[in-house]
Order: C-alpha cells, then sequence, then structure tokens
C-alpha cells in the first residue's frame, strides 16, 4: 500500500542575494515517519526546515507540507503543524502551566481539552507539581522536553525539531528520542535535525545536505551499505568531506 | 521590569519639573561702583531686594567685573562710572553700564528687562525725593496674568513632562518589547502558528495601552498631592484624548519594531523621533516662535496635539468641544500608523 505523503519537496531553491542556501532539493515525507535531516554547519537545514514551516518564503519550487503549499496557503500549514527551534523559544517570564496555555490557545484548543491533555502531558513529564514555576527557572533539559511537549500539545500532522538535543546529557537525549518515538507512534511525522549520528541511526530515512544540496537519502542501513560505512557517523565523513 | 516602568517616570517627573524651570531667580549679578555715592548704594539696595538677583560681589573695576562675565562667575555686570550722582546732580541725567552674558538670549533679555524696572523705580524715588514731580501725568498698564496669576512655570511644565513620559512609554517599551523577542526567538516561535497578524498586534497593544493610561492617572495623582497641580477641565476628556494618543504612538513603537532586528536599532530610531517630537511639541519653547517650516511638521507630530490638549484641560479646563481639532488630527494620525503596524509586521521573510 502506498503510504500519504505528508511532505513534497520538488526544486525548492532558496537564494540570499548571491548566495545559494538550498540549491534544487527534491524529497518527500511519509506520514508518521522519523525524517532525519542532516548536514554540517551551515549546509542550509535550519533555511530548508524554516521554508517547510512557512516562517520564509522559496526563492523557486513547490513545496506542500501537510496537503497545502507553503508559498501561498502558509497558515494553513501553520495549524497543522508543531515547531521547535534551535534557540530555547518559551516564554522565560512565564510560569510552565501559563506557556502551555499561551500556545494552546494561540492554536484555538477549547479551555476544557486543553485542561485534560496539560495535566496528562505534565503528569507524564512530572512536571505536575512544578506547573507553576517560571519556566527560566528550569534546567535546560526540562526546558528542552516541555517545548517539544508543547510543540505537539495541538496534535499536530508534522512536528519540525531542528536540533532538539544540543547541549543536553545523554540521559535526558535518550529521555527525549522515548518522547519521539511515542509522537510518532500517534500518527505525528517528526522531521528533525541533528548533529548527532547516533541520533541519526534512531531515524527511519535520513537526507545529508551538502553545500546546499542533498547528496545522500535512505534509510541508514542503506545509506551504510551505499556508502561502505559502518556508521553514519563514516557516511557523514565520507560525505562532508 | 514592572516597577521600573513606573517608579522611573514618576521620579523623572517629580525631579525634572524643578529643573525644566524658566522662572529667572538668582540671576547672578556683579556690581562695579566707581561712584561710592548715596546714589549707587541706593541701587544696590534695591537689588538686593529684587528676588530675582543674587548680588554675587562688588567688583573693584569694570575689568575686574568683565573677567568674571567670561569666567562664567556672573549673568551680568552693571557698571556705574565715576561721578554718576554728580552727572546727575548737575546736568539731570547720568548713564550707568548693563552688560549681559547673551549666550542665553532669553535669559539676558529678561535680565536687562529685570533691572531697567529696578533703575526706573530708582528714578522715581529719587524724583519724589528731589521733589521734582511736576508732571506725572502718564498711561499705566495693568497686567492680568489669566489662568495662571502665580506665574508657577511649574504649571506649565508639569502636563508638558507628563505627555512626554506618555511617549516614552508608548513607543519605546512597544517597540522594544516586540524586537525583544525577535532577539530571544519567541517571535519565531509565535511566527509559526497560525495567529493572526492583527491579533498579536492588538495583544501588544493593549498592555501598554492600559500601562500608560495607569501611569497618567499616578502621574496625575502625584502632581495634585505635591505641587497642587490645578485640575480645571473634565478629566474624562483628558483620558479619552490620551487613549487615541496613545494609540498612535504605539502603533508608531510598533511600526519601529517591525522594521528592526535588534533593540540597538530601536533605540536609535526611537529616540530619533522621540527628540524631533519633543522639540517641536512646545514642551519647552513656544510653538508660535517657530519657522513655519517647524509648525507644519508640527501637523504631524501627535506629541504637538497632546501637548496642547493636556494644557488646555489641566490649565484652561477646556472641554471636548474646545479640543476638536487636536483630537481629530491625533485620531487620523493612529488611524495611519496602528494598521501600518499590522501590514508591516511579517511572519513570512
Amino acid at each position: 500500500m502506498e503510504k500519504k505523503k505528508v511532505i513534497t519537496v520538488e526544486n525548492l531553491v532558496k537564494k540570499f542575494g548571491n548566495f545559494t542556501a538550498n540549491d534544487n532539493l527534491n524529497f518527500h515525507v511519509d506520514q508518521g515517519e522519523i525524517f532525519g535531516f542532516l548536514g554540517a554547519n551551515g549546509a542550509g537545514k535550519t533555511t530548508a526546515m524554516r521554508i517547510l514551516c512557512g516562517l520564509s518564503a522559496p526563492t523557486s519550487g513547490k513545496v506542500d507540507v501537510a496537503g497545502f503549499d507553503v508559498s501561498h496557503q502558509s497558515e494553513e500549514v501553520k495549524k497543522r503543524i508543531g515547531y521547535m527551534s534551535q534557540k530555547f523559544s518559551l516564554f522565560e517570564d512565564l510560569s510552565v502551566w501559563e506557556n502551555m496555555r499561551f500556545f494552546a490557545t494561540v492554536y484555538g484548543l477549547s479551555a476544557k481539552v486543553f485542561k485534560e491533555r496539560g495535566e496528562q502531558l505534565l503528569h507524564k513529564l512530572n512536571l505536575f507539581e512544578e506547573r507553576k514555576r517560571l519556566v527560566s527557572t528550569l534546567s535546560l533539559g526540562w526546558k528542552q522536553k516541555l517545548a517539544f511537549s508543547v510543540a505537539i500539545l495541538h496534535q499536530p500532522s508534522i512536528v519540525f525539531l531542528d536540533e532538539p538535543t544540543g547541549g543536553v546529557d545523554p540521559i535526558t537525549r535518550r529521555q527525549f528520542w522515548e518522547m519521539i518515538y511515542e509522537a510518532a507512534d500517534n500518527g505525528i511525522t517528526v522531521f528533525v535535525t541533528t548533529h548527532y549520528m547516533d541520533e541519526a541511526e534512531y531515524c527511519d530515512r535520513v537526507t545529508i545536505m551538502v553545500d546546499g544540496r542533498i547528496d545522500a537519502l535512505g534509510t541508514p542501513s542503506e545509506l551504510k551499505k551505499q556508502f561502505n560505512a559502518a556508521s553514519m557517523n563514516d557516511v557523514f565523513l565520507a560525505l562532508a568531506r | 521590569m514592572l516597577p521600573l516602568i513606573f517608579v522611573l517616570p514618576l521620579v523623572q517627573l517629580i525631579v525634572l519639573v524643578n529643573a525644566a524651570t524658566m522662572d529667572m531667580k538668582n540671576i547672578s549679578v556683579t556690581v562695579a561702583d566707581k561712584d561710592l555715592s548715596s546714589t549707587s548704594r541706593l541701587l544696590i539696595s534695591k537689588l538686593e531686594a529684587s528676588p530675582f538677583f543674587k548680588l554675587e560681589d562688588l567688583a573693584l573695576s569694570k575689568e575686574e567685573a568683565i573677567e568674571r562675565i567670561q569666567d562664567n562667575k556672573t549673568d551680568v555686570v552693571i557698571f556705574i562710572p565715576h561721578n554718576m550722582e554728580s552727572d546727575f546732580n548737575r546736568e539731570g541725567n547720568a548713564k550707568l553700564q548693563i552688560i549681559t552674558d547673551a549666550i542665553d538670549a532669553s535669559k539676558a533679555q529678561l535680565s536687562f528687562g529685570y533691572l531697567s524696572n529696578i533703575v526706573r523705580g530708582l528714578n522715581l524715588e529719587i524724583s519724589i525725593e528731589q521733589q521734582l514731580l511736576t508732571d506725572v501725568k502718564q498711561i499705566k498698564s495693568e497686567a492680568l496674568y489669566w489662568f495662571n496669576p502665580n506665574l508657577n512655570y511649574k504649571y506649565y511644565m508639569l502636563p508638558a513632562i507628563m505627555a512626554i513620559l506618555l511617549t516614552i512609554i508608548g513607543m519605546f517599551l512597544t517597540a522594544l518589547n516586540l524586537v525583544r523577542e525577535k532577539e530571544i526567538g519567541t517571535a519565531e516561535q509565535i511566527n509559526v502558528t497560525p495567529i493572526k497578524k492583527s491579533h498579536f498586534i492588538i495583544g501588544k497593544l493593549v498592555p501598554f495601552l492600559i500601562i500608560g493610561l495607569f501611569e497618567l492617572t499616578l502621574a496625575l495623582t502625584l502632581s495634585k498631592i505635591i505641587y497642587d497641580l490645578p485640575i480645571n477641565g473634565n478629566l474624562l476628556v483628558l483620558y479619552a484624548f490620551a487613549f487615541v494618543y496613545l494609540l498612535a504612538v504605539l502603533g508608531i513603537g510598533l511600526f519601529i519594531s517591525t522594521q528592526s532586528q535588534t533593540q540597538q536599532q530601536v533605540m536609535m530610531i526611537s529616540f530619533f523621533f522621540l527628540l524631533v517630537f519633543v522639540l517641536l511639541s512646545g514642551a519647552f519653547t513656544s510653538v508660535d516662535n517657530m519657522p513655519v517650516l517647524a509648525q507644519e511638521l508640527n501637523r504631524l507630530n501627535p506629541l504637538y496635539y497632546f501637548m496642547n490638549v493636556i494644557r488646555m484641560v489641566l490649565i484652561k479646563g477646556a472641554g471636548f468641544r474646545d479640543i476638536m481639532v487636536e483630537f481629530g488630527s491625533t485620531l487620523l494620525i493612529a488611524c495611519i500608523t496602528v494598521p501600518l503596524a499590522v501590514f508591516s509586521y511579517r511572519k513570512t521573510s
């Protein structure tokens, strides 16, 4: 059975002046997939992700996300996606609960649905007792987990994660990936960029960007076979060199 | 942050109103009296009695006195020549010289005016003494100081400072607030949500609108308690105008922040507008004395309208009908700046 495609990118080009950040990208992402987006710093990952989220307009090409064209229907796209940026971007001067309520309201969740889901989520994160704490007082690991939970609170069909595990300890990273798997099991497509090659192994499929182009695309085992490498780390080194 | 928003402006209000005074008091005078006569003594005693002058020193020579002006140690030098009294008694007239430091032109003119009055008083006194009053027919003028009979300069400056404070809140704080969100990244998180642009801008407007009106209330209360500021007009008129005014400057502030990426940019641009608005508005100097171009520019200056309205309502007791033009103009400015802020806000770069 043909899987449903939730992201389709055809001939995507993004230029900033003379600089080409994304050079003719073509790929698709299936529903429920964990899609890893790899590449060196400055390879154009964040640019591409920002286009997929409707934060930045493509110079040319066709990009469909969750059934809508990001160039013309970006607001429709935004209703159906979640986004967690590189920078931690919850409001530090609001409490955990206030942050959740703010974003739930922006996404149009009713008070009743929010209370139910929010409390359930806090219990799962073991943060229920801390819900009145200011977000600025949480540790980085907790902040990241909270940011992810807020990003999927409205049950989007796709969640975009831009280097979500940067700077957190290995245990928290593992917990974070458990959360990602759980989201994927619930049918949420996960689009994730990372620099950790062990994380790349956790993905269903992986692309590797080099200088604005996609140089490799496939499951981790396919890529390892293709580049005759023992690990994703070797695949990455072979490409990025 | 919130205590800062409320406390700092009020400190400014209380302190600045004393600094921003144009009352002429304590003008420093140096007298070089070469005459040392009873007439020169009389003049000096009159100077000492005047509240406007502070007799700094009696200089030995004119040169020494002028040196004092050059060293900024005195504002005015009065030179009384050697034989003033004997000349006067012999020839019926005599001369003395007044030299003022005219770097501050209005101060120089005012001190000259005050001094001329004192000399006139002196003449009259001498005439009476010497029974020269053969013909005293003269036209006398009587001055009535309306609205501010005691010429209390604070009544003029307090409303002006309130208007400036409200502008700072409206323009600076909103502009800084939005651009700060850009810097810390929450703006991007919001841009990726389906929130409507107008909702977002309204969310940014309303809190500062409330803070602004609250600040105005606080400033009025303090001015009333500390300086007994008269509130002759209807406060409802003032608040209605302040509401529209805040919308206008909030729109400007938000527009600035949509065009800026960093807080430094916002500071530079907001300072530019704030200085232009304040100096043109007539807060410190009369708009009627400005060149025609400046007066024309003031039509675009919301602070000019607010400056007029707050003084008219508080001091003159103006009603809504008296401020229709200002109200309409400010409303028009608000109707341009707020939609401008909404349209210029970009969720997609």
